[in-house]
This record gives C-alpha cells, sequence and structure tokens, in this order.
C-alpha cells in the first residue's frame, strides 16, 4: 500500500465536493442539538458508529474488489432517505470525477458506466482506493475519517468554534476511528463468502429526519 | 415505482473545462463572474441574458453562499426560465466552489448542458468574495470580475489576482461616482497599470444599454471560439 | 460495537419477581400461519411457545386477527425467543400484542434475542402492529425482523421503542430490520440504543429523545405522497415518511419524547400515505 495515496484520498482538499456538505451539521447546529465542542464530539462520535460505519464497509467492501453495483444495491437498501441518498449518489458522480482523473482505472469505468447518475460515494471511495493501491482497511479508514471531518470542518464555520478545539475534538475520537474502521473492514473481509448482507447497516434516526427537512430548507449554506 | 433515478445522465469522461465533447463538438463558452459581495455580479448576469437571450442560448449557474438567492433573484426576474438557471452550494466557501473544488461546478454545468443541448453560453456566477478569488481554468474558458465604484477608487490599485488576472475587469455603478466622490480618471489609470494589456470596461446598469460593454465582450469571445460560424 | 462482550455479571442469579426463575433463559419459539380456504383467511396454525401466547380474536371484515399475550415475563436476559408469523397467499392478517413487551435484565447480563419472522405470500396483506418495546436497565436485547414479501403482497409493519421507563436510562437495544421483496433486499437497517453504545442518545443519533419508531408500508398500489412528509419539531418529536429507492415501500422514521407523542406521529404519517389501508 501507498501511505500517500491514503493521505490524498482522505485529504479535505482532494476536490471530490465534500467542502459544500455537512453531513447533517447544519441542521444540528440549527435545532440547536450541536451548539459547542461537547456536543460537536457527541455528534461525530454517534454519526461515526452509525452512518461512519456503514459507509466504511460499503467502502472496504468495494476496495476488496468485490462487485460494486452489488455494493451500489446494498447502499440504496441502507439509505432509505432519498435526500441522503441523493446526496451520497451526487457525491458519487463528483468523487468518480476526481478519483478518474487521478488513479484512472478500468474499475472506475465500469463503475460510471452502470451507474452513469452516480453511484453511492462510498462505493466510489472503495473503487479509488483499490485503483490507488490501497487495502479495505485503507478505504475503511479514509471513509471514516471523512464521516467525521466533514461536520467537524461544517461546524468551524457555522458556530465559528474555536478550530483548534474541533481539531482536537478528531484527535479524540481517534480510537473509535481506528476501531470502525477495523470492524468495517473485518465485515469486508467476509462479503465474498456471505454476501452483502454481512456488511454493517448502522443507520441514524435523526440524521434521516434531518436529512430530509435540511433538503427542503429553501435558504442553507451546506448541500447536505 | 423505482423512485430515484428519474433522469439518466450519461458519466462524462471530461474532468475540466475540455472546449470539446468527446464527438468532436464545442461545448457551450464558460464565462465565470467573480467580485465582492454588491458589486452587481447578479444584475450584470440578469442584464446580460437579457440582452442576449434572443441571439443565443444561455444558462447561468450560481454559487451564492446563500445558495438559492441569486438563483431565485434570477428566476423572479425571469431572465431566463428556471430550468436554465442551477444553484451549487459552496459550504460557507464560495471560492472553494469556484477554485479548488471544482466538481459541484462541473457537476451542474454539464447537467444544464446535457438537458438544454445546444447551449451557446453558461454564466457561471460566484458567491460574493474576496479580491482574490479567482476561477479555475478547468472550470471556465474566461473570467469576468466586477467591482463597483462606491467600494472606494482605490480597489484597482490594491490589485490581487481577481483584478489583475481577471480576462474583463468590470468596474461597475459609474453612474453613482458623483455622490461616492470617486476620480473614474484615476481608476482607469489604475486598471490599465494593474491589468497591462487586459480589457476593462466601465459600466451603469442603470443606464438603457448599460451593460453593452460586457455584453460586446462576450459575444466577442464566442465569435473567437468559432471564427466564421455562430456554431 | 454490537458484538462487544456484556460486562460481567454483578449478581449471576437473580431470579426477577415478575416471573419465574429461568437461570439458562428462555427458548421459545411460537408460530402462526394464516391460509385462504378459498373464501375467507383462517389460521390453521397457532402455535403459543414459553412468554407468547397466542390468541385469536374476531375477524375484522375479511381481515384474521390475532394478539400476542404475555404468558411470562420476557425478553429477560439470556432468553431466546422468536416468533413466526406467515400470510399465506391471498390472507388478510393483523397480528397485535396485547401489552408493551418490557425487555428486563433478569437472572443474568447475557443478551436475550427476539427474532421475528414477517412472511407474505402473493397478494397476501399482514399487518405486524405490536405494542412498543421498553428497554429497561440492565436488559440486553438482540431483536432482528426479516421479513420475506412475495412481490404481489402487502406489508404495514410498526416499531416502536421506548429507552428507559420514567427516569430511568435504558438497558441496551439492538434491532436489525432487514426486508425483502420478491428476494430483492429493499431495507437493511442496525439501531443499537443504551450504554456502552457511543453517542446513542446525542444529536445525530436519537437527540436525547426516548422513544423511537418507524412505519413500513410496502406493496402494490402504494402511492408516495409528492414530496417527503415532514413532520413535528425537534423538541417535540419530529418524523419523515419517505420512498426507499425500490418500491412501492414507504417508511416513516420518527424520535419523541413520548411513546404516545410517537404514536401520534406515526399515525399522523399513515394517514399522509394515499391509499394506505388504515
Amino acid at each position: 500500500m501507498s501511505r500517500t495515496a491514503l493521505l490524498i484520498l482522505a485529504d479535505g482538499r482532494f476536490p471530490a465536493g465534500g467542502h459544500a456538505h455537512s453531513g447533517g451539521m447544519e441542521a444540528a447546529v440549527a435545532s440547536g442539538g450541536v451548539h459547542d465542542t461537547a456536543s460537536l464530539e457527541a455528534f461525530c462520535r454517534g454519526r461515526l458508529h452509525t452512518a461512519g460505519l456503514t459507509a466504511a464497509g460499503l467502502a472496504a467492501a468495494a476496495a476488496t474488489g468485490y462487485d460494486a453495483l452489488a455494493l451500489d444495491d446494498a447502499a440504496d437498501t441502507r439509505t432509505p432517505a432519498p435526500a441522503l441518498r441523493r446526496v451520497a449518489r451526487r457525491l458519487g458522480r463528483q468523487m468518480m470525477r476526481a478519483a478518474r482523473a487521478t488513479w484512472p482505472c478500468a474499475g472506475l469505468d465500469h463503475l460510471a458506466r452502470h451507474r452513469p447518475q452516480g453511484p453511492h460515494q462510498p462505493v466510489v471511495l472503495g473503487v479509488a482506493a483499490r485503483a490507488a493501491g490501497l487495502t479495505a482497511l485503507d478505504a475503511a479508514h479514509a471513509a471514516v475519517y471523512e464521516s467525521v471531518g466533514g461536520p467537524a470542518t461544517a461546524a468551524v464555520r457555522l458556530l465559528s468554534l474555536d478550530p483548534f478545539e474541533a481539531t482536537a475534538v478528531l484527535a479524540r475520537l481517534a480510537d473509535d476511528l481506528d476501531a470502525v474502521a477495523a470492524a468495517a473492514s473485518d465485515a469486508a473481509g467476509r462479503v465474498a463468502v456471505e454476501g452483502v448482507t454481512v456488511l454493517p447497516a448502522a443507520s441514524a434516526p435523526l440524521l434521516d429526519i434531518t436529512g430530509e427537512q435540511h433538503a427542503a430548507w429553501a435558504v442553507r449554506l451546506f448541500a447536505s | 415505482m423505482h423512485l430515484d433515478h428519474p433522469v439518466t445522465l450519461p458519466q462524462r469522461h471530461t474532468y475540466s473545462a475540455d472546449p470539446r465533447h468527446p464527438d468532436g463538438s464545442h461545448r457551450a463558452l464558460r464565462i465565470g463572474f467573480g467580485g465582492p459581495v454588491g458589486s452587481g455580479k447578479t444584475a450584470t448576469v440578469a442584464a446580460l441574458c437579457r440582452t442576449l437571450r434572443d441571439r443565443l442560448s444561455i444558462a447561468v449557474v450560481t454559487n451564492d453562499i446563500y445558495t438559492q438567492e441569486d438563483a431565485a433573484f434570477l428566476r423572479r426576474e425571469a431572465v431566463l426560465p428556471p430550468e436554465r438557471i442551477a444553484a451549487v452550494e459552496t459550504g460557507a466557501c464560495p471560492h472553494t466552489a469556484i477554485r479548488d473544488d471544482i466538481s459541484a461546478n462541473l457537476e451542474a454545468v454539464e447537467q444544464l448542458e446535457q438537458a438544454l443541448e445546444p447551449l451557446d453560453l453558461i454564466l457561471i456566477e460566484s458567491g460574493g468574495d474576496n479580491l482574490t478569488a479567482t476561477f479555475s481554468r478547468g472550470l471556465v474558458d474566461h473570467q469576468v470580475f466586477v467591482i463597483d465604484v462606491a467600494a472606494g477608487d482605490d480597489i484597482p490599485r490594491k490589485g490581487g489576482p481577481g483584478i489583475t488576472t481577471a480576462d474583463l475587469l468590470v468596474v461597475n455603478k459609474t453612474d453613482l461616482a458623483p455622490y461616492v466622490g470617486v476620480d473614474l480618471d484615476a481608476m482607469a489609470a489604475d486598471s490599465r497599470r494593474q491589468r497591462k494589456d487586459l480589457p476593462f470596461v466601465f459600466t451603469s446598469l442603470t443606464a438603457a444599454d448599460g451593460v453593452r460593454p460586457v455584453a460586446d465582450w462576450v459575444t466577442e469571445c464566442l465569435a473567437a471560439r468559432h471564427p466564421g460560424a455562430t456554431r | 460495537m454490537r458484538d462487544a462482550a456484556p460486562p460481567p455479571a454483578l449478581h449471576p442469579v437473580v431470579p426477577h419477581a415478575d416471573g419465574p426463575a429461568h437461570p439458562a433463559g428462555v427458548r421459545a419459539a411460537a408460530r402462526l400461519r394464516a391460509t385462504h380456504n378459498g373464501r375467507a383467511t383462517t389460521v390453521p396454525l397457532l402455535h403459543s411457545d414459553g412468554p407468547f401466547h397466542l390468541r385469536r380474536l374476531r375477524p375484522r371484515g375479511e381481515r384474521a386477527r390475532v394478539c400476542v399475550l404475555g404468558a411470562m415475563s420476557a425478553p429477560l436476559g439470556g432468553d431466546r425467543l422468536a416468533l413466526d408469523i406467515t400470510a399465506e397467499a391471498r390472507t388478510r392478517l393483523e397480528v397485535t400484542t396485547a401489552a408493551a413487551t418490557i425487555a428486563l435484565r433478569g437472572p443474568t447480563a447475557d443478551p436475550a434475542t427476539y427474532d421475528v419472522r414477517l412472511t407474505a405470500g402473493e397478494d397476501a396483506s399482514l399487518r405486524w402492529l405490536p405494542q412498543p418495546l421498553i428497554s429497561t436497565r440492565g436488559s440486553t436485547v438482540h431483536q432482528t425482523y426479516r421479513v420475506e414479501l412475495a412481490g404481489s403482497s402487502r406489508l404495514l409493519l410498526r416499531e416502536e421503542q421506548l429507552l428507559g421507563r420514567t427516569a430511568e436510562p435504558p438497558g441496551r437495544l439492538s434491532t436489525r430490520l432487514t426486508v425483502r421483496r420478491d428476494g430483492r433486499p429493499i431495507l437493511d437497517q442496525h439501531t443499537v440504543y443504551g450504554a456502552p453504545t457511543p453517542a446513542w442518545d446525542g444529536p445525530a443519533v436519537l437527540g436525547g429523545h426516548r422513544a423511537t419508531g418507524q412505519l413500513l408500508l410496502v406493496g402494490p398500489g402504494l402511492e408516495a405522497p409528492p414530496e417527503p412528509v415532514l413532520l413535528g419539531d425537534p423538541a417535540g418529536g419530529h418524523c419523515v415518511l419517505v420512498p426507499l429507492a425500490d418500491g412501492p415501500a414507504l417508511l416513516a422514521t420518527a424520535v419523541a419524547p413520548t411513546p404516545a407523542r410517537l404514536r401520534r406521529l406515526l399515525d399522523e404519517a399513515l394517514a399522509r400515505v394515499p391509499g394506505a389501508e388504515t
């Protein structure tokens, strides 16, 4: 594996559209659910162990070379909120664009051809990781880091939080991130034999509820 | 009922502003409009649409920080049918969306191209930002930087990438110059000094056909792209 | 993580006052099957077991009805409970529970499992409308719903969870819901609430609410409302009703401060579904 490739893929500056998405943070800030560093940490921890785990499982499975189209269907069944499916596919298209420019490969071309409206982003992430020579665990790490990094950055912008404190929150989550990535990667290691049902399907009711509410806002800073 | 995918879009193979489609035909010309908050970007885009829409097939992408606001303004003013206006959220970072990570804007541009084929011109309006915000060459063919006299006549002197490198500098609201004590000649001299050979124009959108200098420049850009033909 | 080892039992065997002591846990598999005899739905198989006492209720219209009565306190730690409900082709069946299901710690801190299997044949209509499951302090329950639907069948499923009784922290409640239609998965969801689950009541998951639930409708003739239905507000409880990717299927998801408020939100969501039989 190339450690550098992982850094490129997981970098918030990787031009795949993530900067305009708050991962539910904008809605959580609006409702008062997140208002300081402690509530930011609780939000990130909750998102990590639900949506983050599920995304990491899909990404890790895709990085093993498992059928990406089957994983895309599995992502649909794990994403009941249509607003979040639209977001995942839009981000998938954007990541596809960046990944094909960065690590061109037949796997990405195949997925793009069969999901022209955009595959779910974690699936693209996993296929891109594989194209970059990364492992399933690497892909899971990139996915879990993104699942909390996006909301933390958004909180800094939305609440004018101290960016040092927000970064410290991410550092405090490091053990959780490692554990969730490992669990996702373990599940992905069984997918070839046991099928997609073995992949995590962890969900958070509020992320689904507020995801739909946010999509209906007339004025918003973030796309999700 | 399979509700998610009512339209299918082709997965483009381009990932930046390649001027030609894979089949060799020209795609629409993309022009970015940047500049500080309140300088008249939206008003300029609206006036351009009104002036050019009878001759050209036009679409607009807005990037306002309050994402829907500019798009809503353009729709309310009925400068273009609503399907020709798309809005992109920028996550409170307008310059990121036009420079560092252009993927959302490229998606919006390509979806408009796909839905409205053939398009001649796509105007991409940045959210109001500071003097350093410029468009990526991966997103636009040309960029226009819009400032206004009311913000002070020292703006061109200050420079910054927007002032010095934009393909066209628009100094807007010249009608206000007498009221804010601005010396237009000095602004012109500073602009010339900062921009060397690059063009700049003065506009007053309150005047009849006030956007004409910008419209003429856009028309020249289109003509230079397709010498001897309209498409 | 779901599969983390449970905390060691402080009091290895403590018979619970509400029911008989069963240190090894109860193993029970109740089954019921509805069939169509050419004229009406009948319920020829009604196999009560362990805590599940199944009783026929008076049919309502052409719909046969069965109620699950709790014959003993369950689930307790270590219990292995299964409930298998089949609505064969062309049947109309509704299954309810008489009272809330209360998950208690029981004599051991072992997890209890509670597996519900719902199967609907061609042109069948199955409703599973139990009272809420209440997770009490010290309990651990792994609940699974496995739903298998024929393509022309219809389903109305409601599940409600109350996390802790009044002023009590909940135990640990994990629920995996998988729904397949014509063999294709259409919904796969796993929720885990209660300590030591990280941030389970935080602002991304339940936002401090103690009641959560879902309503799932599947089947031909189901129309999605033109826009997602948004109900309630963050303080008083809120709910969305949305179409799944592979329909026709609609899912309402709600969180609320109280079970009464939760039920009201889910009822309101159901009332917004055009053509839903209520």
